[in-house]
């Protein structure tokens, strides 16, 4: 519906440089079946990223870019932490505002959009590491819940705090050693999904992105449960391959060998965001 | 109703015709009412085409809070809710004013402390958010009394800070507050400041225009910075994020940016002058040589002292009151302490923060001896009769 916004005032065409001629021309905005499917073919939303080489964050980000049904009509609200550094390449509507508040943020932002336009679809999505989402931002990101905000929560677990150059998070599994744990962790990775169910979430997935295509269906499902129904929550593992001494390559072999074990593929579905899937799949739209 | 513009509007969501500014703070017919600063508080927001407001708990500002809930209820405000702390009802009055919407929350003492981290935000995504704070005082030891310590944290954070001495003030301040703040060209928060129970909590007679009519509604796309609707392009579409970069564009860019908050305060002169009727107001003989400098209740209480100097002791003084504090409006200041030899700053804090300014302001500019007395804060009161003790135990040593 706001693609328009994308499209570029011919008399200034010449002077706009290729990769905004080629979101307009060559991108799958204004389509909600795109996909990762499109990625080898169409221009992506994120133009280059400043992450390490490797990194499996930069894929993610990309097969979310590539998932999300209306990303004309979608707002991320993102944290600090290593997926900041991406978002000013992003060709989306963002904010970043503080570490830590991207559920409160989002809060706000949605609710006046709804009072707004009460008949647009306008998609709000957080996307934040684990340190944001579990540790710093838990009261605000369990809040968001408990108020049945309509918005999707994304976390990009890496299990540290990358960014700040390898901490022990709420997420590290216990027994690691990271920086502030010189001994290891002390206590248990925390269940943030099963957090996210036992507040009221309506859709939570928990997942490595070793496979895009599974990343997808999760995102899609993620935002419509959000849209029409509640909050949502989707728990990737996306290895910090830089904290655990893992080579650019490595990422794909290290998310495949935790979808065995503690990122096993895990989904819950309230009735009624089963509902919601089931008649989006009708219309063809996952 | 944001999402017209003014021109095509003629009543609000509220079903409120829309009058100019000008009108509803200078012209509309006036009633007296009888009111607490907290209610004051519900009058002007029920006037100000209100999209949104949070609200969190905390004495002396609940009532206030809860005041605006139910105008939310009577369909004069659009979005409520109550927040799970003052930090996150800060960050989520920042997604309400970023997707477009004129925005209020209150808070006090260690709310505001609590929530502080958001106030530069504020400043540097430039959204015109209002807080009304009732100031009290912040921890240790506990207490939910007046005192105004927490004014001297926020004086730099990029946001205006303005005073309001009592309700009537307050009522003005808020719809002028709204309107100074969203000029394109000053498009910063306004911190609207009371002090706690003084004004929160006592009743006094208030003159208010009539409750069918409005300020004309906050239209976002004449903001500097995009409005997060998606109805503009992407405006954090940058290819290089230069600001998060070790080097020195990035470096140069975030100072400026600063720069250009601080100058965006500076802006606001002309507007807040005119909606305020000048940045202070003088009480008193105008020529006096004992001048009291001081905003809020510390202004009022030293009016009742330049009374008592004058009547009991035949001693002629002034009061300068400072209606706002962020613009300083140091060029004011400077010509109304022409002729003093003595400038007594009274305050509600123990540090004496408001001295500080005063010191600095002047610093070249007045001989004048400049005494940081009386000092009161934790609750404690200020009454005229010490001021004049003050100023007599002053003027007699020297
Ligand atoms: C209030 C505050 N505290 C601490 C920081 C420092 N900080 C910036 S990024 C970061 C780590 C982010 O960790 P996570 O959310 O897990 O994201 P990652 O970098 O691992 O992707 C920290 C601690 C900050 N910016 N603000
Ligand atoms: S530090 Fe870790 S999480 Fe951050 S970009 Fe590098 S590999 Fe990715
Ligand atoms: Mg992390």
């Amino acid at each position: 519906m706001s693609f328009k916004v994308y499209q570029i005032n011919p008399e200034l065409k010449d002077v706009m440089p290729q990769e905004i001629i080629d979101l307009e021309e060559k991108s799958t905005l204004n389509n909600p079946k795109r996909g990762v499917m499109d990625l080898p073919f169409y221009k992506e939303l994120i133009e280059e990223h400043s992450l390490c080489a490797g990194c499996p964050e930069a894929a993610a980000l990309r097969y979310i870019m590539a998932s999300l049904p209306n990303p004309e009509d979608t707002i991320i609200v993102n944290s600090t932490g290593c997926t900041s550094l991406v978002f000013p390449h992003i060709a989306m509507h963002t904010v970043h505002s503080l570490f830590g508040n991207q559920n409160a943020v989002a809060s706000g932002i949605k609710r006046v959009l709804e009072y707004r336009y009460p008949d647009r679809v306008k998609d709000v999505v957080v996307l934040a590491g684990d340190g944001a989402t579990v540790d710093i931002g838990l009261d605000c990101t369990l809040q968001s819940f408990f108020r049945q905000e309509k918005i999707t929560t994304i976390c990009f677990d890496n299990e540290v705090y990358a960014n700040t150059g390898g901490q022990e998070s709420g997420m590290t599994p216990k027994g690691h050693v990271f920086k502030m744990a010189p001994k290891g962790k002390q206590f248990e990775k925390v269940p943030m999904w099963q957090l996210a169910i036992d507040s009221g979430c309506k859709y939570v997935a928990r997942l490595t992105v070793s496979s895009p295509k599974r990343v997808e269906s999760v995102i899609k499902k993620a935002v419509y449960v959000a849209r029409y129904l509640g909050p949502t929550y989707v728990h990737l593992y996306t290895p910090c391959i830089l904290e655990i001494g893992l080579n650019s390559d490595q990422g794909l072999e290290e998310m495949r060998a935790r979808d065995k074990e503690r990122f096993e593929f895990f989904e819950y579905i309230t009735p009624e965001a089963q509902e919601v899937i089931d008649r989006v799949k009708a219309e063809g739209l996952l | 109703m944001s999402n017209l513009t003014t021109s095509e509007v003629k009543v609000n969501k509220s079903g409120q015709r829309i009058v100019s500014p000008d009108y509803l703070l200078f012209e509309a017919p006036r009633e007296k009412f009888f009111m607490t600063g907290s209610e004051a508080v519900k009058e002007a927001v029920k006037r100000a085409s209100v999209d949104a407001s949070v609200s969190y708990p905390i004495t002396p500002q609940s009532e206030a809070a809860h005041l605006i809930g139910e105008l939310w209820v009577e369909g004069y405000v659009g979005v409520y809710f109550r927040g799970e702390s003052e930090f996150g009802v800060m960050s989520e009055v920042a997604g309400c004013a970023m997707a477009g919407a004129r925005t209020i929350t209150t808070t006090s003492g260690p709310g505001t402390l609590r929530a502080f981290e958001n106030f530069p935000m504020w400043a540097g995504t430039r959204i015109p958010v209002q807080l009304v704070l009732m100031a009290r005082g912040v921890n240790s030891p506990l207490s939910i009394q007046p005192d105004n310590l927490e004014v001297g944290f926020l004086l730099d954070t990029g946001c205006m800070i303005w005073y309001a001495e009592n309700a009537q003030d307050l009522f003005d301040m808020i719809l002028a507050g709204f309107v100074v703040a969203e000029k394109p060209a000053v498009h910063v928060p306004v911190i609207t400041v009371v002090d706690g129970f003084f004004v929160s909590h006592t009743r006094e007679a208030i003159m208010i225009p009539p409750d069918d009519i409005a300020l004309p509604p906050y239209d976002p796309t004449k903001a500097p910075m995009p409005v997060i609707d998606l109805e503009v392009p992407p405006g954090r579409f940058l290819r290089d994020p230069f600001v998060m970069k070790s080097n020195y564009i990035s470096y140069a860019t975030h100072a400026s940016w600063q720069f250009e908050v601080r100058a965006a305060i500076e802006r606001s002169r002309p507007y807040a002058k005119h909606y305020l009727r000048g940045l202070i107001e003088e009480f008193g003989n105008p020529e006096a040589e004992i001048v009291f400098v001081a905003a809020g209740t510390a202004a009022s209480q030293a009016k009742e002292a330049v009374r008592l100097l004058k009547d009991e002791e035949g001693i002629e003084a002034k009061v300068v009151k400072l209606k706002t504090l962020r613009p300083f409006p140091y060029e004011e200041l400077r010509a109304s302490v022409k002729n003093a030899k003595y400038i007594f700053v009274p305050e509600f804090n123990v540090v004496g923060w408001m001295e500080r300014e005063i010191t600095k302001w002047l610093y070249g500019y007045s001989n004048a001896t400049i005494i940081g007395a009386p000092r009161v804060a934790g609750g404690m009161t200020m009454p005229a009769e010490v001021i004049v003790k003050e100023v007599l135990n002053y003027v007699k040593e020297s």
